[in-house]
């Protein structure tokens, strides 16, 4: 049937890998030489130093200090956000009444823009014309916190609004996990006389265990990066003393603002490394036999 | 006794998800109130709704800002971009899916593989690699960026998409003397509708927010898309001061994707949650 198929295949495919193959791999080959190298502008030349950006990594304060808040995001991000995901997921599936109104309504700030949403709520936390700390007033706290201002508070307050953004969009994941376990099991357990908590963590948390392993990698992918509300909610300096960096501002700044090309991509590398180790070492601590049903 | 404490039930859970629909809903509400009102307003009568409806607002950021500019730019990365990814991706998705040749599964992996990565990784062969081609703020080199990173995703939905559909229309058309290219558009390509709608909501929604990569092939303002532009425009207002006109700029962008995503919401959330899932 197929006998002039190569007629069809090579012009099919030809445009896809040619697109991919020039824009998607060639630079992420190239990086691979880029981050052994010192590349000082596009004026220049790349020149091969070896592992000295690695080594200039290690004792880096900024690279550190990225990290760290990297590390505090992979931490909190994936309990608060998830946490209030699963949470609201279950109150919205127990037949209340406007539930479509909320599950559209939860949804829509994963729709927005990120830069959208940024300055939205740098608005919200402005210390003049914001609206949390005319609130905040209101109610009697005379003095509040300058929220993005403040380097002990800045960072906080980017994580409170990721998860504003994206507790929805967990939710609504849970929600179609949800509703693939049989009703037969909770009217089961509904008959056994079962409390709503025994309910959601002996029947709904374990089946819903596949979900919330996927979930959590990619909630873990995204406290990694958080490029887009860091880089807005700060205007691109990384909060009060650096205090909101995370490793991929610090590399976009190295390569953007000061052309160390070979040193962000060298930070570029140990960010991609951290995040596959990391992904690995989330599917092999979550695996678990898996409930048929 | 069980009716009282099911209605107590219903009643904290109404609570609890109210608070939540007014933690999403208030700060989107203020800042719409916002846009109409004048600077003064702003800062010293923050809860009070507009005395009179500023339109101007929307005048100033709409031209003196180029909210308007940053619209169209979009428009013309975007329409283009989204077109050319789905006809190459499900050209590409068709032949992996529905043909046996040598390297089939090489081809497929290869571009499973663009997963992967982390575009930071990508950021400065890239720039270098769109100066070069000469191609660094132009619409076309954006274009090309956009379809290219969003083509691993696409080709491994689709084929998935296209690996589903029966053979039996495909063997009709041939007995009925279509040739291999008719088979794919008049046949296959009208059957992986739904696909292409949900890969079509997806990219669309990728391409219209992105950021990272305007940020970096596009450095020349005239030429700026909106998430950029809006983030340029609210770098500047630290000494022009015209909050008002931001507000308005803001509530340009969000209220047409609220309005869209109200329309289509049930496409989008599965478009977006199947999206993330299974990539």
């Amino acid at each position: 049937m197929h006998r002039q198929k190569y007629r069809l295949i090579i012009p099919f495919l030809a445009p896809a890998l040619i697109l991919y193959g020039t824009f998607v791999l060639y630079p992420y080959i190239q990086a691979m030489y880029i981050a052994f190298t010192s590349w000082k502008g596009l004026r220049k030349a790349p020149r091969f130093v070896g592992l000295d950006n690695f080594q200039k990594l290690l004792s880096d304060d900024h690279f550190w200090n990225a990290l760290y808040h990297n590390a505090i995001y992979v931490i909190t991000l994936p309990i608060l956000t998830l946490g209030l995901a699963l949470f609201l997921a279950f109150m919205i599936t127990q037949k209340v009444r406007f539930s479509s109104f909320y599950r559209v309504t939860f949804f829509f700030p994963q729709v927005m823009s990120v830069v959208a949403i940024g300055i939205l709520w740098s608005f919200v936390y402005h210390p003049s014309i914001g609206i949390l700390n005319s609130f905040l007033k209101l109610i009697g706290i005379g003095n509040p916190p300058v929220w993005l201002g403040d380097p002990h508070t800045a960072l906080g307050a980017i994580a409170a609004v990721t998860v504003w953004q994206a507790a929805g969009f967990y939710m609504v994941i849970f929600m179609a996990g949800m509703q693939s376990i049989p009703s037969s099991y909770y009217e089961a357990a509904a008959l056994d006389g079962a409390k709503r908590g025994d309910i959601f963590f002996k029947i709904t948390l374990p089946l819903l265990w596949e979900t919330t392993r996927s979930a959590l990698v990619f909630i873990v992918i995204n406290a990694m990066n958080m490029f887009g509300i860091t880089f807005t909610m700060t205007i691109g300096e990384a909060g009060p003393d650096l205090s909101t960096d995370v490793l991929s501002t610090l590399l976009y700044r190295e390569a953007f603002t000061h052309s160390r090309f070979g040193y962000s991509t060298a930070i570029a590398m140990a960010y991609f490394i951290i995040v596959m180790f990391l992904s690995f070492v989330l599917m092999r601590l979550t695996r678990r036999q898996t409930i048929e049903f | 006794m069980v009716n009282q404490e099911s209605r107590l039930n219903s009643l904290i859970t109404q609570l609890i998800l109210g608070i939540w629909a007014i933690a999403v809903i208030f700060p989107m509400l203020w800042m719409i109130f916002s846009s109409f009102k004048t600077d003064q307003e702003l800062f010293f009568s923050p809860w009070a709704a507009p005395k009179e409806l500023q339109w101007d607002n929307f005048a100033r950021a709409w031209t003196n800002a180029h909210v308007g500019d940053f619209f169209f730019n979009t428009l013309l990365v975007v329409i283009p971009a989204l077109l050319l990814t789905l006809i190459i991706s499900a050209m590409a998705a068709y032949v992996l899916a529905r043909f046996e040749f040598l390297g089939n599964r090489a081809v497929f992996y290869l571009f499973l593989a663009g997963m992967l990565f982390p575009v930071f990784l990508a950021l400065v062969p890239l720039f270098s690699l769109v100066n070069n081609l000469g191609l660094l703020n132009t619409f076309v080199g954006l274009i090309l960026v956009y379809v290219a990173y969003s083509l691993p995703f696409t080709i491994f939905f689709l084929t998935g998409f296209f690996k589903t559909l029966p053979s039996e229309l495909e063997e009709a058309a041939i007995i009925d003397g279509a040739n291999e290219y008719q088979v794919f558009f008049r046949v296959m390509l009208p059957l992986a509708a739904p696909g292409l709608i949900s890969m079509g909501i997806f990219n669309f929604l990728g391409m219209w927010n992105q950021y990272i990569l305007p940020l970096v092939l596009v450095t020349k303002e005239e030429k700026y898309v909106l998430s950029q532009g809006l983030y340029f425009m609210l770098a500047k207002q630290f000494y022009q001061n015209d909050w008002s006109a931001l507000f308005a700029a803001l509530t340009i962008i969000m209220v047409p994707t609220l309005i869209v995503y109200i329309i289509f919401q049930k496409q989008i959330q599965s478009g977006l949650t199947t999206g993330a899932l299974k990539g």
